[in-house]
């Protein structure tokens, strides 16, 4: 491929600080497609392997094939970041693509939630994972890849289940009931005890062991890595391993329209200013430019999905003229995309975007509900509350160590799907190596209990 | 690292263009395929269309392997956000299947779903299922005692050309080059010969019948489903029994013997006179095959519905075959109901084996329990078997 734009990307680079971006430096590679799309099945340039993998791949594969996407480049956050663009980008894409990858790089070291995330990961997660390949590859020369596979499918069925409000590194849970407080030895007090001289009060002489777990807990990575009874320290591993690289993710997923939008922003505003690119480069550049942020294929009239691009593109636009650069950069600091798409996506913004709810009933039929905004916000959110995943937590463990999982269809608003619940279960069975019960209600809303054999 | 400046010098490859991970991960989730294809083999193959043009592969379709996370139960309405030129009530698609049709769990078929062609060979999954089975009541009969064959049995540094098993030659090869001051190439001490080896194998001569009912009443279905049945029937038993001998008859109100692929494509009208075909059977045992001599099986295939005016003539016949015969299997073809023997041949059946007689029935509804069927005649009794002194 040409290697012009590399003598861009120093002057892109210097243009993206002079207009106010703070970013940790970024290595760039161009890299053959194959590879940008294994990056994009696994989420990372070196993963550990597992089957599911194979599916996607296989999935991508005939997306590719068919033409319906195609992978600019996938950018790393870190210090430095990683950025790897594909090699059949032409030059207008490269220098579109390294303004893009510059937004990411300052949204990402400036995001609270991104930041949080990389001080529990370190700036490093592509080293980091592609130390669990290594560490998975050599329990799999030990132990076989049978039982490692066993392993995988149940760390990473679970992979979504991790609570981001606790530190990666976890201890555990305290041994003991916290100590009842030392009564105060007042006149009531001596009194009291004057009633009953026969049985002197004593408190705490027998500490109360805490139950396990001590409240609901939804880090299921962690909770079972920790007090499975029975599973081996390399298995705990690599339930550890799949947790990190969660923590690793959930950033980029639960700002993905943010993010997008900021890097779309960028690559935008920058393009315009950068007086150094030539005029053709300049055009076919603002062409790939529309193509990333339209909204609606070009065949169709009305897209029954949201382009995160567009969205949070268009939100920027919005907030920047009206509030100006300074209070953009704080909200891209403070928020998250629950806050983004509920503070700032107006009924004006949504009107003039089009954007409108629908419902799709069983039976195929499509149909547009009425204008109604917190609904509407509810519609594109709902999608990534929790990771994604449904509400599931550890609530008791047996006295014969049967692991009760339990569903909360309260605020999921539904009981879970229960043939893939229970295929779950089994994975996690393996694992655990006692009974695993999970209850949620069913389609009548009535309690349901699953549980492995 | 500063990759920004150096490009990568000629001839020097990333590790990404030598190894693809996807692939890996793919071939890994086939072999999975194959795997859990290979436990629900009974199921898939029984409906698949095998008897045709002497096939040697089955195309089974296969979904994807799920990997299950949990999930919330699919809502009868779903709520979406959509972006474009719509109204509130505007109907942007309208009903395309029945209402509640969309619910459907793990093993419901999503729109772009993509499915996979697997081509399993007939004697593999004969392989696999047979690992089990086999005639029932199996008697030593006087007759030739051994029969003798030349079987493949491990490798010789020497031998005919012909007999260079490339494979294994290579392998030597690879081994050997581990060292790295061997010779490249391929040296005398690299090939690998097969060896044959002669082998005793105690004979038993069997005779099976293969009877169907192809009147009038038998549906279409029930013929194939007969016929899938007999099918993998003869490549289980063909398989384990060298000298097995084989006839196919069938009838209507007279009675045929068929060749092997005619049997498969026969088809026919008319009433239902089970007698005619129980006589032939014994008509061909008296003529070719000497009952002390070899062990006789007869499996008969039929909807049950024998004309009213042979029940005495088809007992008689079904009780002459079954007095030379060491076993006699009836399958009772119905479509959808499952009548559950309770018809004029099914009886007949019945009373043979309360008569003492080595006799079984089975019911077969479904492609999905052809499988079933089989090892209903071919475990069961030879459980029995171990269990006789």
């Amino acid at each position: 491929m040409s290697e012009d734009w590399k003598a861009y990307v120093r002057r892109i680079e210097d243009l993206a600080a002079r207009s106010g971006l703070q970013f940790h430096p970024v290595d760039f590679e161009a890299v053959p497609d194959s590879f940008m799309m294994e990056i994009a099945v696994y989420g990372l340039p070196v993963r550990m392997p597992h089957w599911s993998f194979g599916v996607r791949y296989i999935y991508q594969l005939i997306q590719r094939h068919m033409g319906n996407s195609r992978l600019f480049e996938v950018v790393f956050p870190g210090n430095p970041g990683h950025a790897y663009l594909a090699e059949s980008n032409g030059l207008a894409e490269n220098i579109l693509v390294t303004a893009h990858v510059l937004g990411h790089a300052d949204f990402s070291r400036n995001n609270l939630l991104f930041r949080r995330c990389q001080e529990q990961v370190s700036e490093h997660i592509v080293e980091h994972a592609a130390n669990h390949a290594r560490q998975i590859q050599q329990a799999i020369d030990t132990y076989g890849r049978h039982r490692v596979e066993l392993v995988l499918d149940a760390a990473l069925a679970l992979e979504q289940h991790i609570d981001v409000d606790q530190p990666l590194r976890r201890p555990k849970y305290p041994e003991y009931l916290p100590e009842p407080k030392p009564l105060v030895d007042d006149e009531f007090r001596k009194r009291f005890a004057a009633l009953e001289p026969s049985a002197p009060f004593t408190a705490g002489e027998v500490r109360k062991r805490a139950p396990v777990p001590p409240h609901p807990e939804r880090d299921l990575l962690w909770f079972i890595a920790t007090y499975a009874p029975e599973m081996e320290s390399w298995e705990r591993d690599i339930f550890l391993a799949v947790r990190e690289e969660s923590f690793y993710f959930y950033p980029v997923f639960a700002t993905q329209i943010m993010n997008e939008g900021w890097a779309s922003y960028w690559h935008a505003r920058l393009l315009r200013e950068a007086d150094f690119i030539p005029q053709q480069a300049y055009l076919d550049a603002i062409k790939c430019h529309s193509d990333v942020v339209r909204p609606i294929a070009a065949d169709q009239q009305i897209a029954l999905t949201i382009n995160p691009y567009h969205l949070g593109f268009s939100l920027w636009e919005k907030i920047i003229e009206a509030e100006g650069l300074e209070a953009a950069r704080k909200i891209m600091e403070l928020d998250d995309d629950f806050g983004f798409v509920r503070n700032h996506l107006t009924r004006e913004l949504a009107d003039e975007l089009g954007l409108f709810r629908y419902s799709a009933r069983s039976d195929g039929q499509i149909k547009v509900l009425e204008h109604d905004l917190p609904a509407l916000q509810e519609s594109l959110l709902h999608q990534k509350y929790n990771f994604g995943a449904p509400s599931v937590a550890a609530k008791h463990i047996r006295v014969d160590g049967t692991l009760e999982l339990v569903h909360d269809h309260v605020t999921d608003g539904r009981g879970l799907d229960p043939e893939r619940s229970r295929k779950v279960l089994e994975y996690v069975h393996r694992v655990w190596r006692r009974p695993v019960v999970l209850t949620t209600v069913d389609g009548q809303g009535s309690g349901l209990e699953l549980r492995t054999p | 690292m500063d990759e920004r400046g150096g490009s990568t010098p000629l001839g020097l490859t990333k590790w990404y263009e030598l190894f693809s991970r996807g692939a890996r991960d793919w071939l890994r989730h086939d072999e999975k395929v194959r795997d859990s294809v290979r436990e629900h083999l009974p199921q898939i193959v029984a409906g698949a269309d095998v008897i045709n043009d002497g096939a040697k592969t089955v195309r089974v379709p296969v979904r994807m392997l799920e990997h299950y996370h949990f999930r919330l139960r699919r809502p009868d309405d779903q709520q979406g956000a959509g972006q474009g030129k719509a109204k509130p009530g505007d109907v942007l698609q309208g009903p395309t299947r029945q209402r509640g049709a969309g619910e459907k769990g793990p093993g419901g078929q999503e729109s772009g779903e993509v499915q996979l062609l697997l081509e399993l060979k007939i004697d593999d999954i004969v392989d696999w299922l047979w690992e089990e089975m086999q005639l029932p009541n199996l008697k030593a009969r006087v007759g030739p005692s051994e029969d003798t064959d030349w079987v493949r049995e491990g490798w010789d540094r020497r031998g005919a050309r012909s007999r260079l098993d490339r494979r294994r030659s290579f392998k030597q090869l690879v081994k050997r080059r581990g060292n790295p001051h061997a010779t490249p190439s391929f040296t005398d001490e690299d090939l690998r010969f097969r060896q044959l080896a002669r082998r005793r194998q105690p004979a038993v001569h069997a005779v099976v019948f293969f009877m169907l009912d192809v009147s009038g009443s038998m549906s279409d279905r029930d013929r194939k489903l007969a016929k899938s049945f007999f099918f993998w029937v003869v490549q289980g038993l063909r398989r384990e029994y060298r000298s097995m001998e084989t006839v196919f008859v069938a009838h209507t109100t007279e009675a045929w013997e068929f060749t092997e692929p005619e049997f498969f494509q026969v088809s026919g009208t008319g009433g239902t006179v089970a007698s005619t075909g129980f006589l032939k059977v014994r008509e061909i045992i008296s003529e070719r095959y000497n009952p002390n001599r070899c062990n006789l099986y007869l499996f008969y295939a039929s909807d049950g519905d024998n004309s009213v005016g042979d029940g005495h003539a088809a007992r008689e016949a079904l009780r002459s075959v079954a007095e030379d015969a060491c076993y006699t299997g009836y399958v009772e073809v119905s479509s959808g109901l499952s009548r559950q023997l309770a018809t004029e041949t099914g009886r007949l059946y019945a009373e043979l084996a309360a008569a003492g007689y080595p006799a079984g029935s089975y019911a077969l509804n479904d492609y999905d329990d052809v499988w079933g069927a089989v090892r209903h005649f071919f475990t069961a009794e030879s459980k029995a078997l171990e269990n006789s002194p």
